[in-house]
């Protein structure tokens, strides 16, 4: 029954609750078209080595190359420098890159792109035991605009709509492939918390006839994270107490398991990475004062809007902060966010980064980088690493990512100019060595799906005027169906 | 330096009233030349080592070679570039001031017929947002409202004064009307079943017939109006607000700025501006240019934006909104780009360039946040180009405004030279002072 598949307000149609996007989005024949075509051209470029040409390489950890070339071989970087110090190996693909930049893939820590319904799983202030691996959607069309914004990495969050939501992914857009193969295999497992008005229901009330949910203030939220691992201990204690027992040669029954419980002792083992939703300076201080207490570590913290105020506590603890530029006034505790956070935060030794939480933000975080130098000064290198190397250190991923630098995977971002220009585009966009954007290739591709859907409208409304028996007005779709299906 | 620190001061303890502590403008309007600058008027070439004079609020003169009075205060802009004032044809600037937080919001009324609001009203000179959206080189900004269907008329705003007065330059400026889209909740354009669909269409039928109505009755009450003036025996009849604010609309004199996105709601509009003969700009419209021959045949003129947003089809190019500025500019039909936005109007130049990267000459990307919205709107004498004669809205920078690197050094609106310090700049201060 491919007609059923195929169109709009098909099978798939019941999947596709979008969080904050006014237009949904159906998955059409189209885009697994789209998809199909960008797997064989990935297939077939892995086959080979890549040599990027006579381009203007942003290195990020090195320097600016200029007319400079880079071998990719094996999914890695296996050489790169001058247009002299790299040979091309013969049947390598070469892309003249001349006039070009050149510079890593991007990575944004915290997207919810692909996630396949709902980011919340609401029902509990802590639902740490769900996972986002379990609902990537390999369709989901912004993973290929935002290849086409040189984005190539993203961490994978949950909502905020409780203190703790559950446990992130991190993953390539690895577009055209089983999702299988999205999460990068030696990343560090990570949970998202999240505080302030978003875990407190600040900005939505529950429909009527459903209670308001704990927490409904920051002294809850707190207690919501200090009660999981004061609670985790205790799930902790009751297997030590079980294992000694066994060993004393005693026949105790085991504790339950508790999926959640094993989650949060992996916190506090420092097996998972902490991620955190914050914008206040309190509740930034209220956060790292729990983790002190409870023994684990914040890796990042998300958003935080004010983490300028308590710039020099945020340093000390050796967190990193991973914000937004723009964003400001959307919400009372995101009044006082300013443009300058990067820089304060930056100054004052925090590791930062910019990110999206936006499909439509997550295509062009270099522009978000590029506003660093307008607010606040850094510098052109320091501004580069923002969404590039310091992402990669705070997903503790910089051994292979964040950079041009030899034995890195090949994630490689071609721009018609220096990507902090406005009037620069992304030209191509290599993950692992593969080209998995391409605007020309791109460019034929569309007028060759127009043609494909301008034909299967044709073929249809043909056959739906084949099936109209003369003198039969009234014919009814049920008769009609079976011999559509069977043509097709 | 210890004024600065007391600013800050005041500013956490206003802050929480949403109140900004920047002077609105310094109510001077001096002689002022600035020299030895590269002087881009937009309405024609860029002259290099050029001088602009201005006077009283307006321009004086513009060239290569002008003389400078005797008693101007003279800027040297060696190195540096001037600007017209950039303008934003769509945004809730002074509307909205916390988005999340309904007090501080005044975008949107109750109801969907209100054409009878007029955003200037509403305008807080004292936003935050209004020294922020400056500091890029906006100077001027369409304000709108945003609710129901009709949702009222907007006012092309100076971001300096100390009262909504002394801000507006124009209003009402136009009626915005935002087209009713066939859709069943606000998530899905497509209707997932049959009984959803059926509700929405029943909906969508209800909207359209209610805009009818209201339209008609504005045409009966504008003849009846017009008949009354002509003959004054005819019976009085109790004056009615919401139709009232119509007739300028009915009779073509004030122009209609027609929000729809979609093909098939763009081609709605059109028919039902057709119906009524109304004076049309088209805006948002992310499928302008399935709809070019028809806009072409009508001469109206578009408002795009924010350029920087998703394609409405999962299955459209991937660059579709930023392409859609080259179409126009193909098809030879003006357009300018609007931010929609309010905290992120700042951003607006970034959205121009976007077509530029996608195509659009940089300079026709330079006109649609100058000159043409000044067209569109019938406001060229006063403002987008820096021309003798026109209000003295100036930004004087270190490169290309659309260009996110580029700093905007000093900016005049109306000649009156105006801060660019704004809650952010100060917030920033006071934390870099914080003791390490």
């Amino acid at each position: 029954m491919e007609n059923e598949t195929a169109g709009v307000g098909g099978r798939e149609s019941g999947v596709v609750e979008r969080r904050s996007c006014s237009d949904a989005r159906l998955p059409t024949p189209d885009t697994r078209v789209l998809a199909l075509a960008f797997l064989l051209i990935a297939t077939a470029a892995s086959a080979q080595d890549i040599v990027i040409r006579d381009a203007t390489i942003l290195t990020i950890t090195h320097g600016k190359i200029e007319h400079g070339s880079i071998l990719v071989h094996g999914g890695k970087i296996a050489a790169v420098g001058t247009n002299a110090q790299v040979t091309a190996p013969a049947g390598a693909q070469v892309i003249d890159a001349a006039g070009k930049f050149v510079m890593p893939g991007i990575i944004d820590t915290h997207s919810h792109t692909a996630v396949e319904g709902s980011v919340n799983e609401i029902s509990l202030p802590n639902t740490g035991m769900v996972r986002i691996r379990d609902v990537l959607n390999n369709e989901d069309i912004n993973v290929y605009r935002q290849l086409a914004g040189g984005t190539t990495t993203a961490l994978v969050l949950h909502g905020s709509a409780n203190p703790i939501g559950g446990q992130s992914q991190i993953v390539k857009w690895k577009w055209g492939h089983p999702v299988s193969e999205w999460p990068i295999a030696d990343a560090p497992r990570t949970i998202k918390f999240a505080l302030g008005e978003n875990p407190k229901s600040s900005n939505f009330r529950p429909p009527p006839g459903i209670p308001a949910q704990y927490p409904q203030t920051r002294m809850g939220v707190e207690e919501v994270i200090r009660q999981s691992f004061i609670d985790a201990k205790d799930y902790t204690a009751r297997w030590d107490e079980y294992e000694a027992k066994k060993k004393r040669g005693d026949n105790p029954i085991p504790p339950r398991r508790d999926i959640l419980m094993e989650t949060m002792v992996d916190v506090l083992k420092g097996k998972i990475d902490v991620h955190s939703h914050c914008y206040r300076a309190d509740e930034i201080m209220m956060l790292l004062n729990v983790a002190d207490e409870q023994g684990f570590k914040i890796r990042e913290l998300q958003h935080v809007l004010e983490g300028y105020k308590v710039a020099k506590e945020i340093a000390a603890h050796g967190v990193g902060g991973g914000t937004f530029i723009d964003w400001w006034g959307f919400k009372a505790e995101a009044y006082d966010a300013i443009p300058y956070n990067v820089a304060l935060m930056t100054n004052a030794g925090v590791l930062t980064s910019v990110n999206s939480d936006s499909d439509e933000l997550a295509r062009r975080l270099n522009q978000d980088a590029a506003k660093a130098m307008k607010y606040g000064g850094l510098s052109e290198e320091e501004a580069l690493k923002l969404c590039t190397l310091n992402g990669a250190k705070q997903l503790r991923l910089d051994h292979r990512l964040g950079s041009i630098d030899v034995g890195k995977d090949a994630d490689i971002v071609i721009w018609t100019g220096h990507p902090f220009s406005t009037y620069s585009r992304v030209e191509t966009t290599l993950v692992d060595g593969e080209i998995l954007f391409d605007r020309q290739h791109d460019l034929v591709m569309r007028k060759e799906m127009a043609k494909e859907k301008t034909d299967r409208l044709k073929k249809e409304a043909d056959d739906e005027a084949k099936n109209k028996k003369p003198g039969k007005p009234g014919n009814s779709d049920d008769e009609a169906k079976p011999e559509v299906t069977d043509e097709n | 330096m210890k004024t600065k620190l007391f600013i800050a001061a005041v500013l956490v303890a206003s802050s929480a009233f949403a109140q900004s502590v920047i002077i609105n403008s310094p109510g001077k309007k001096p002689l002022v030349a600035i020299r030895n600058a590269t002087i881009v008027p937009v309405t024609s070439a860029a002259i290099p080592n050029g001088t602009i004079v201005f006077n009283n609020g307006v321009i004086t003169a513009v060239g290569a070679n002008v003389a400078i009075p005797a008693n101007a205060t003279v800027i040297d802009g060696t190195g540096l570039f001037v600007y017209p004032g950039l303008i934003d044809s769509g945004s809730h600037v002074g509307l909205e001031e916390i988005s999340a937080v309904p007090g501080t919001v005044d975008t949107a009324e109750l109801g969907d017929i209100n054409p009878n609001a007029r955003a200037e009203i509403a305008v807080n000179p004292h936003s935050n947002v209004i020294p922020v959206t400056r500091v890029n080189g906006i100077t001027t900004v369409v304000t709108e409202p945003a609710g129901g269907i009709i949702s009222g008329s907007s006012a092309m705003i100076q971001l300096a004064g100390w009262t909504p007065q002394e801000m507006t330059l124009k209003a009402p400026l136009a009626m915005h009307i935002h087209f009713p889209r066939l859709r069943n909740n606000s998530f899905d354009e497509v209707p997932q079943d049959e009984e959803a669909a059926k509700e929405a269409a029943k909906n969508y039928t209800k909207q359209i017939d209610k805009l009818h109505d209201t339209f008609r009755d504005a045409q009966a009450y504008a003849k009846a109006s017009a008949a009354r003036t002509s003959h004054p025996d005819i019976k009085r009849n109790d004056r009615d607000v919401i139709l009232e604010a119509l007739v300028p609309v009915v009779e073509g004199r004030e122009p209609v700025v027609m929000h729809a996105n979609l093909e098939r709601d763009i081609r709605a509009a059109l028919k039902f501006a057709d119906e009524f003969k109304l004076k049309v700009i088209l805006a948002d419209a992310e499928d302008v240019a399935r709809v070019i021959p028809e806009l072409k045949s009508r001469n109206i003129p578009v408002i795009l934006g924010p350029i920087l947003s998703l394609p409405p089809r999962e299955d459209d190019p991937y660059d579709l909104v930023f392409t859609n500025a080259k179409t126009l500019n193909d098809a030879g039909i003006p357009f300018a780009i609007q931010s929609q936005d309010s905290h992120n109007a700042r951003n607006l130049p970034y959205n121009a360039a976007a077509c530029a990267a996608f195509g659009l000459p940089k300079d026709v990307a330079l006109r649609s946040v100058t000159i043409t919205p000044a067209q569109i709107f019938g406001l060229a004498d006063k403002i987008g180009s820096l021309e003798t004669g026109k209000l003295a809205n100036i930004i004087v920078t270190d490169g290309d405004p659309l260009e996110i690197v580029t700093h905007v050094k000093r900016l005049f609106i109306g000649g009156e030279e105006i801060t660019l310090d704004t809650n952010q700049t100060l917030l920033w201060e006071k934390f870099k002072a914080r003791p390490k």
